[in-house]
């Protein structure tokens, strides 16, 4: 048998040709589908060689990692599911543990304060996905002129991505200090506002604004990355017919780089999203849920009552309920994005 | 692509890229402005660090690091007077507070303690990414796709979710608090990360090395080992990096599943309190501390940096 036989239908093959084309690579991710022809058949050749057959090889390597999910994921989420449907608190361990159906989950949609924190959430998700879209895209629209010394520049802008959003949401509580605080400082020098009362923490109404504003900072680098990767996959060639056609500046923004790095864009709002949705550990150094429940968001709540209130039943089923959200909504998005990629 | 040259008819024009250059150097300089403030408080003293209006320009000093790595009693000045001359910068700087370093803070070992759960983990969760990334990308395995997925839909539950379940697990396994239970738990998260990144590499390496090589009588596990590991060293090393990223800068986890002994830096440092509320120099510098391996890594990954943050599903 020779090589050239062995080489035919490879995946490799395929993931050679799509290197540049990072739209394709990109959607495949989460489409179930889309990657069973890039597994090519085991060759006949390695079964006859010594050893461990490749079936044998392929679920030995496979298997632990599968095992390990389970027992630390898998496991645990059906302990989840059984809890929900009983009245177990975690701080009472020999108590009898009674299985109260679906009240738990009754309640919960009853509850005043959940559907609070859903929109708190919600209120969070949206801002932070639009002003990062909005200032992500901008900036990446205008590095991808590169100046000079725009690779350094990018990498400056990079850095808050990167650190641990616990200890910097902790270290912005000074930031946003009203008597100490650079950020007092910076806003009551340009606006004139006394800076005793930017309240950034302790304001009802600012509050909210300081999540955001934070996650805005952090996170807006990710989806400048992704659209920068967007913008750079249009080819050149597009924008030299639009030229030849006299397409004004506008009408080549609009009708060739907007719907190019559409797909990129929406990866970067499906990532951003489910993140944010899931927003721990920013918002709880930062503001602990306050003042009163302003900034708590779904985690927020649920690490109250699970771990402070010790209901741990109840908050088992909520999270249920979250789980099922964020799968559920990013299952349609998914289904979203590839219809405007297939467009 | 090289279709980009300096003669095509829509390169940007020079003002275009001067006003682009501007935006961005402005842009970068102010997103960078906290970080230089938690360097800069870091080596203020506590007044200066809440003095009014912000102090830019200071006396740099080292009380910061000293009460971060230690733990003071107040005496009175006969008592320190009594004493011999001071041993050290520490020493020095806390007399002048009235005090004396009684011992170590707990910082020393919560930052090692971070360092061995992400080490842990990291190394757990790159072995069996890169034989789960193997398998997945060479072999036909059944349901390849759905377990690919279910692979990924472990890494959308929210941590709090999680943790409830794993908080009453490691409780009657006696891992509560413990470092395997973290390297365990991280090594599961980080899993997901490193099987869809690592598959992604190791798709990019063409198969007919391998085969070249088991025609010359290695065998699968041989060829893999002498030709596929050694050309997936880079994606090996960018994915191990990221992985350390995630197990270093975790908190939620880590503030509700360990309290004590197996404590990480992350849940630590905000803890740090001095006298009469927040010891803001000494928070700084353990920030500080805990911030420049990161800053390191950033710039090392600088190319990798779109693949990991996209799960691989963008690459360049």
């Amino acid at each position: 048998m020779s090589r050239a036989t062995l080489g035919t239908g490879h995946s490799s093959d395929k993931f050679h040709c799509r290197d540049d084309q990072v739209t394709e690579a990109g959607l495949t991710m989460l489409n179930r589908t889309a990657d069973s022809v890039a597994r090519a058949t085991p060759e006949p050749l390695a079964r006859k060689v010594r050893g461990i057959s490749d079936k044998g090889l392929a679920w030995l390597f496979i298997s632990p990692t599968i095992l390990l999910l389970l027992a630390i994921n898998i496991f645990p989420l059906f302990w989840a599911i059984y809890l929900s449907f009983t009245n177990y608190r975690a701080n009472r361990p020999n108590e009898v543990v009674r299985n109260v159906g679906l009240a738990n989950y009754k309640r919960i949609l009853g509850d005043q304060d959940i559907w609070i924190a859903m929109q708190t959430t919600a209120h969070f998700v949206f801002w932070t996905i639009l002003l990062q879209t909005l200032i992500g895209f901008t900036l990446a629209w205008l590095i991808d002129r590169k100046f000079r010394g725009h690779a350094f520049w990018t990498t400056i802008i990079l850095v808050p991505m990167m650190l641990s959003p616990a200890v910097v949401g902790n270290f912005w509580r000074f930031l946003y200090e009203p008597q100490i605080g650079l950020f007092a400082y910076a806003i009551s020098f340009v606006t004139g506002i006394p800076a005793t009362q930017i309240g950034m923490l302790s304001n009802v109404s600012l509050a909210p604004w300081s999540i955001v504003i934070v996650d805005t900072w952090m996170w807006t680098p990710y989806v400048m990355l992704i659209c920068l990767a967007g913008l750079r996959s249009i080819p050149e060639y597009i924008y030299e017919a639009a030229e030849v056609d006299r397409a004004s500046n506008w009408r080549q923004f609009w009708s060739i780089t907007l719907p190019m790095a559409l797909p990129f864009i929406m990866l970067a709002v499906l990532f951003r999203g489910i993140e944010n949705f899931k927003m721990f550990d920013m918002v709880n150094l930062l503001t602990g849920g306050g003042p009163g429940s302003t900034t708590e968001v779904a985690s927020i709540t649920l690490k109250r009552q699970a771990f402070e209130s010790w209901r741990t039943g109840y908050s088992s089923a909520f999270a249920i309920i979250l789980f099922v959200a964020v799968f559920g909504l990013a299952n349609i998005y998914v289904k979203a994005l590839n219809k405007v990629k297939q467009r | 692509m090289s279709l980009t040259s300096a003669h095509s008819v829509v390169a940007p024009s020079p003002t275009s890229k001067r006003v682009a250059g501007t935006i961005i150097v402005l842009y970068a300089l102010i997103s960078i402005v906290p970080l230089l403030w938690i360097f800069a408080t870091s080596f203020k003293t506590p007044p200066d660090s809440i003095a009014y209006p912000p102090k830019i320009l200071f006396q740099p000093s080292l009380e910061g690091y000293c009460n971060l790595f230690s733990t003071r009693t107040r005496q009175t000045p006969e008592y320190i007077n009594s004493l011999g001359p001071a041993t050290g910068v520490c020493d020095e700087t806390v007399r002048k507070r009235n005090m004396v370093i009684a011992g170590p803070s707990n910082f020393m070992p919560r930052f090692v303690n971070s360092l061995i759960i992400a080490f842990g983990s990291t190394f757990c969760a790159v072995f069996l990414g890169t034989l789960s990334a193997y398998g997945f990308s060479r072999f036909k395995v059944p349901l390849a796709d759905d377990l690919l997925f279910f692979i990924l839909s472990t890494r959308m539950m929210p941590p709090i979710a999680v943790a409830i379940p794993i908080y009453l697990m490691y409780r009657e396994l006696g891992l509560s608090d413990t470092a395997l239970g973290m390297i365990l738990l991280y090594t599961a998260v980080n899993v997901s990360l490193a099987v869809w990144l690592l598959k992604g590499f190791i798709d990019e390496i063409p198969r007919e090395y391998e085969e070249a090589a088991m025609i010359d009588g290695y065998t699968r596990l041989q060829a893999f080992w002498r030709t596929v590991l050694p050309q997936a060293t880079t994606g090996i090393a960018a994915t191990a990096i990221f992985c350390l990223i995630f197990a270093w800068n975790e908190y939620a986890f880590a503030a509700l599943l360990t309290s004590g002994t197996a404590q990480t830096a992350p849940p630590f440092i905000p803890t740090i309190i001095g006298e009469g509320g927040q010891d803001w120099p000494a928070v700084a510098a353990g920030t500080t501390i805990f911030l420049v391996p990161i800053l390191v890594f950033t710039i090392l990954l600088r190319k990798q940096l779109l693949r990991g943050i996209t799960f691989g599903a963008v690459r360049k």
